[in-house]
């Protein structure tokens, strides 16, 4: 498409600014070098998590006292899904990809407002230091789960008000990048690129951007209500002061169900990117892929009840929630209909981020599939709340969307910093996290169904063996991620010199040099097709 | 095939049979199709893609056929659950209160008991209630899961249909002793359940009022009566004993006066007794009046 001038060109990387140094990061406007701050704060944070989650498979590979005291475990789990969930899954691939190559994708020199973005970040910076400050404050690290349920959350005695506030911080965050992307999209797109010529992770990105706009305000609030029910008693949530638990579980769903939905929409983005690659052929059902991404969001936000089955909801409730579950599974089927279909007769190119699409669509199936069984309320009594529900988020959280983000990571690392990583150390890698997560996750499916409670701290004898595959698993992942990690160190600090286009993409962000200059396009690009014109 | 633990086995077994099998089902043929494009369509064997034009027929086919699956899977799985929303007129009715950490039932009667017997091929309904927090009436064998949530009254309902121990579970997370709220339901026939029940105590209405005021803010869920040791100190002989505790660091000895008491229950986090976890208390401060922290005292100068 647009030939770039090459003579003028200076990297994102290697500008120099205003501000040197390590200013030229903290006070960058670059929506490049904001991605990049959210991917190393997000690494360093998906450690701290991964770990967590590790020193709990340990405690649980005997039954009774392993390691720690059930304390410590409550504290250990609660902790990691706060982690897990608000700083890394949710933020994850929209905030590290989404501004990195939101703009890019759509010919745009930026987002709509860079200061915003900036703010976002240091927001984002604040809400996790006040939320691993928890860990170590007197009172101790929450104890309530990472759903803060009531009235336990407001009665006991550890670090909820901060953990909750930490939550609240992280919010706005959230919700002023929902904004800024919402309207780069509207705004900034170049000639020619009409909604139909965007590529489908900006699709995916926009669908996210408004669920984060919408939802997010309704946790803030009800947090709130949180806080201000253990400082002064108000009795919203708590039945001895004249409250209702369960306004609680339908607040706290109302958004944390769409934001299952924030994670995962645009982890399928990513992959309707990479298939085409490297497949080197024209997505099958461009226009269905990008609007069951909004109709996944849409019908997202109407299906929290389903978190809900055993809470004592009236029938109606209970029959309405579990056929809106069953039809948000249609528009996910779709896009993997469309995917198989563009594999179809193309060119495959078994490279890592084809592996890890691969592994996306297996995983993701497992995830949604045992999805219907806790969707369907006559299973829902068996599973709900039990180990395999643990199997089930995790299937579709980081089966879906960490296998996601690991394959963008691979996708798009050449452009983001002109190197390329070792394919051979890659591919082993992924070989070794598909293994090590099958081996840790899918045991908690029996686990699950036999009966054996999430949330425990220990569990009968005869639920071992189940047990010590997960944590051997919980071993082998945890090797093939470290081994991916060094992997892609290494390839962006030493790799070889990667070309512009290494994997012959069709969309904007291959056709400028790698790494991209600070506004992407030197000249400004028109565009007048679809974006996977292979042929 | 299924088994008869309770009348809903079949129900919910069956919905997870056909949806369990339509998922794996699902998987397999998603998992072969890729194997076989990823090996008939690589790039050695095959260099140059071959475009294809959306198919409209197709994509309608695809986005129908599955729209009409899940409603059929919906259906399935609502036939299954509707039973046990229907709870027959000439059920038994029985109380099971969850408490942290503790499953206690009370029968017509006013009769009270630690295990949940029930007479077979009987239905019962059981009323859901919590002292506290939100707790889970999980029987896994039964497929019975239903909240007990403090301020509502929930229910569930089944028909016993084999004989024997069948464990009771708390399936929703309510604080450090969760993994040990467990109970036993044991399934009789008719005449031992009526032998039973003839022999199970009254509830204790008339006992010592500073037990009621313990009872009733569940501190004998942490703190036990007869010396053995729980998340919390025991109670029993606990009043002018010499207790080891550390405040703000320190290690001192105290005498466990009224003074004492009084501030382990305002201010729970001040003085720990050695060998037991800070902040596993809340502070009752504003939940118990001066005047009930008195009979508390009274209460436990007699456990000797």
């Amino acid at each position: 498409m647009t030939e770039t001038k090459k003579i003028e060109y200076v990297s994102y990387l290697d500008r120099q600014g205003e501000y040197k140094g390590i200013f030229s990061w903290i006070f960058t406007l670059d929506h490049k070098r904001i991605g990049l701050m959210y991917l190393y704060a997000i690494m360093v944070l998906f450690f701290v998590g991964a770990i967590m989650g590790l020193l709990m498979r340990v405690e649980l590979i005997a039954p009774g006292e392993t390691i720690m005291k059930a304390q410590t475990y409550n504290g250990l789990f609660t902790v990691h899904g706060i982690i897990m969930i608000f700083m890394v899954v949710i933020p994850g691939l929209s905030v590290i990809f989404g501004n990195f190559f939101l703009p890019i994708l759509i010919g745009a020199k930026d987002v709509a407002f860079p200061k915003l973005n900036r703010l976002s970040f240091w927001i984002y910076i604040t809400g996790c230091i006040l939320a691993i400050s928890t860990q170590f404050l007197k009172k101790g690290p929450p104890d309530t789960g990472w759903s803060f349920y009531a009235p336990y959350s407001t009665t006991t005695g550890t670090n909820v008000i901060m953990a909750t506030f930490a939550a609240f911080v992280l919010g706005f965050s959230s919700i002023l990048t929902g904004l800024n992307f919402i309207v780069t999209i509207h705004q900034m797109r170049a000639p020619g690129m009409k909604f139909f010529n965007m590529p489908l992770f900006s699709w995916a990105i926009y669908a996210t951007a408004w669920t984060q706009l919408l939802a997010t305000p309704i946790i803030g609030i009800t947090l709130l209500m949180l806080i201000a029910e253990r400082l002064f008693g108000i009795g919203f949530f708590n039945p001895a002061l004249g409250g209702d638990p369960v306004l609680f579980q339908h607040l706290f769903w109302i958004y944390s169900h769409p934001a299952v939905y924030i994670m995962i929409l645009p982890a399928l983005g990513v992959i309707s990117e990479i298939i085409p690659t490297f497949c080197q052929k024209k997505i099958y059902g461009y226009k269905a892929i990008a609007f069951s991404s909004i109709a996944i969001a849409g019908v997202g936000f109407l299906v929290w009840g389903h978190h809900m089955f055993t809470s004592g909801m009236s029938d109606q409730a209970r029959w309405f929630f579990s056929l809106l579950t069953f039809l948000v599974a249609v528009p996910s089927a779709i896009k993997v209909f469309n995917w198989l279909a563009t594999m179809y007769k193309g060119s495959i190119d078994l490279k890592p981020p084809f592996l890890y699409a691969l592994a996306f669509i297996f995983l993701f199936t497992i995830g949604g599939t045992t999805g219907l069984l806790l969707g369907s309320v006559a299973t829902n009594v068996q599973v709900h709340d039990t180990a395999f529900v643990v199997a089930h988020f995790h299937y579709i959280i980081f089966g879906g969307m960490g296998f996601a983000f690991f394959g963008a990571i691979h996708y798009w690392l050449p452009k983001m910093y002109g190197r390329m990583y070792n394919m051979k150390r890659a591919t082993i890698a992924w070989g070794i996290n598909f293994v090590g997560f099958n081996l840790l996750y899918f045991p908690q499916f029996i686990l699950g169904f036999e009966g054996v409670p999430r949330r425990y701290y220990d569990y009968l004898p005869q639920f071992q063996t189940g047990q010590v595959i997960s944590t051997i698993g919980g071993f082998i992942l945890i090797a093939g991620l470290i081994l991916m990690v060094i992997n892609l160190v290494q390839g962006a600090r030493h790799g070889e010199i990667a070309p512009a286009n290494p994997w012959q993409g069709s969309t904007l962000e291959w056709q400028i040099p790698s790494p991209p200059s600070l506004e992407n396009f030197d000249e400004a690009p028109v565009i007048k097709k679809n974006p996977y014109d292979y042929k | 095939m299924f088994s008869n633990a309770s009348n809903f086995v079949h129900g919910s077994d069956m919905s997870t049979f056909i949806i369990g099998g339509f998922a794996v089902f699902i998987l397999v043929s998603f998992t072969i199709i890729m194997i076989l494009f990823v090996v008939k369509f690589n790039r050695k064997r095959n260099p140059k893609a071959t475009q294809v034009k959306d198919n409209v027929m197709l994509e309608a086919t695809w986005i129908t056929l599955p729209t009409l699956l899940v409603i059929f899977m919906f259906y399935i799985g609502w036939e299954g659950f509707l039973p046990m929303r229907q709870d027959p007129k000439d059920a038994m009715h029985v109380k099971a209160i969850g408490r942290m950490w503790k499953w206690s039932f009370e029968y017509p009667g006013n009769k009270t008991s630690d295990t949940l017997v029930l007479p077979i091929d009987k239905s019962v309904r059981v009323d859901l209630l919590s002292k506290d927090v939100i707790h889970g009436f999980f029987v896994p064998a039964f497929r019975i899961k239903e909240d007990c949530v403090p301020g509502k009254n929930n229910y569930c309902w089944f028909i016993p249909g084999e004989l024997g121990d069948f464990d009771l579970i708390c399936s929703a997370y309510c604080g450090v002793s969760h993994s040990y709220m467990t109970a036993v339901i044991r399934i009789v026939p008719q005449d031992e359940f009526d032998k039973w029940l003839t022999a199970q105590k009254f509830k204790t209405a008339g006992k010592n009022l500073g037990y009621q005021v313990l009872d009733k803010n569940g501190c004998v869920a942490c703190h036990s009566l007869d010396g053995s040791k729980s998340v919390g100190p025991t109670f029993l002989g606990l009043y002018g004993s010499n207790v080891e505790i550390t405040t703000n660091g320190t290690d001192h000895k105290v005498i466990a006066d009224n003074s004492y008491i009084t501030t382990s229950i305002l201010e729970p986090n001040k003085d720990i007794v050695k060998g037991f976890s800070p902040n596993i208390m809340q502070s009752y401060k504003g939940m118990i009046t001066d005047k009930d922290i008195q009979t508390v005292v009274e209460y436990l100068k007699t456990l000797k």
